[in-house]
């Protein structure tokens, strides 16, 4: 059974990039949001078992949003994909319970292997 | 600024560039520093706000045509033009994001904001100069722009 992804970020095409590489993976992409508030709403909803997540987004950015996701659900499968490439922000992000950490720009292969990381890890 | 700060950005660009199509392909000309007076503008310019311990604006700025055939290179069926004007404010975001990477977390940066043309000076402080980091991809001219006051 595919599993399901929630993808989070501000650009339509990053969104569809990362649509596009994950089902190739057998992964189904059951929403998408465009900053932080959203993604929690979609969250509750969804339940996806892998989030794809930005971080510089308008309303609620992704530290925040990552905060509130491990809030509600402490096994959430956070996957950051972000252009921030500072050691100091990677760290933050898993501090506050991110799983995975690609920077942007990215590869199909580098998307691949990082989801791939995250499902061994389940 | 000095020239190996400079040299982030650069980088950065070519890591963009190199990621959708032949490293060959692109030629990133000398940087070279412009009044801003007369900001270097192409169709689409897609604005970040630098803030923290640095403060001003990274911009690229870039044809119609360019941004056309980026979006076919990354594989997107949609050409329209919010495709290009989502497109353009990603790569400035992921250019300004990279810089952290040199500058650290304190370079604070903003979420992209797109404009038709050049910034004016209510982005761009008439007083200051910027560098200008040209960009050719087979006859397509682009930039990066840095303006940055020291801290």
């Amino acid at each position: 059974m595919a599993r399901k992804l929630m993808i989070v970020d501000d650009s339509n095409v990053i969104r569809n990039r990362i649509t596009r590489g994950s089902t190739r993976m057998d992964f189904e992409v059951v929403a998408t949001a465009t900053n932080g508030l959203e993604a929690v709403e979609l969250y509750k909803q969804h339940r996806p078992d892998v989030v794809t997540m930005d971080l510089t987004m308008p309303k609620m950015d992704g530290l925040e949003c990552i905060y509130e996701l491990t809030n509600l659900d402490e096994s959430a499968n956070i996957l950051v994909i972000s252009a921030l490439s500072d050691k100091a922000t990677g760290i933050k992000a898993l501090q506050l319970g991110a799983r995975g950490f690609i920077c942007k720009p990215f590869t199909d292969e580098d998307l691949f292997e990082a989801l791939d990381e995250m499902l061994e890890g389940n | 600024m000095k020239e190996e700060k400079l040299q982030v950005f650069l980088e950065g660009v070519q890591k963009y560039f190199h990621q959708v199509m032949d490293p060959e392909e692109l030629v990133v000309g000398t940087p070279y520093l412009v009044e801003n007076t007369v900001p270097s503008a192409k169709d689409f310019t897609g604005v970040i706000a630098i803030s923290g311990k640095n403060k001003g604006i990274v911009y690229f700025t870039a044809p119609k045509e360019l941004l056309e055939r980026l979006l076919i290179l990354m594989g997107e069926r949609e050409i329209t033009e919010s495709f290009m004007i989502d497109l353009v404010g990603e790569v400035a975001n992921t250019i300004a994001g990279n810089a952290r990477s040199e500058f650290g977390e304190e370079f604070e940066i903003s979420v992209p904001i797109v404009l038709r043309g050049a910034p004016d000076e209510i982005l761009l402080p008439r007083k200051d100069r910027s560098f200008v980091i040209p960009i050719n991809w087979k006859n397509r001219s682009a930039a990066i722009v840095i303006s940055l006051r020291k801290p």
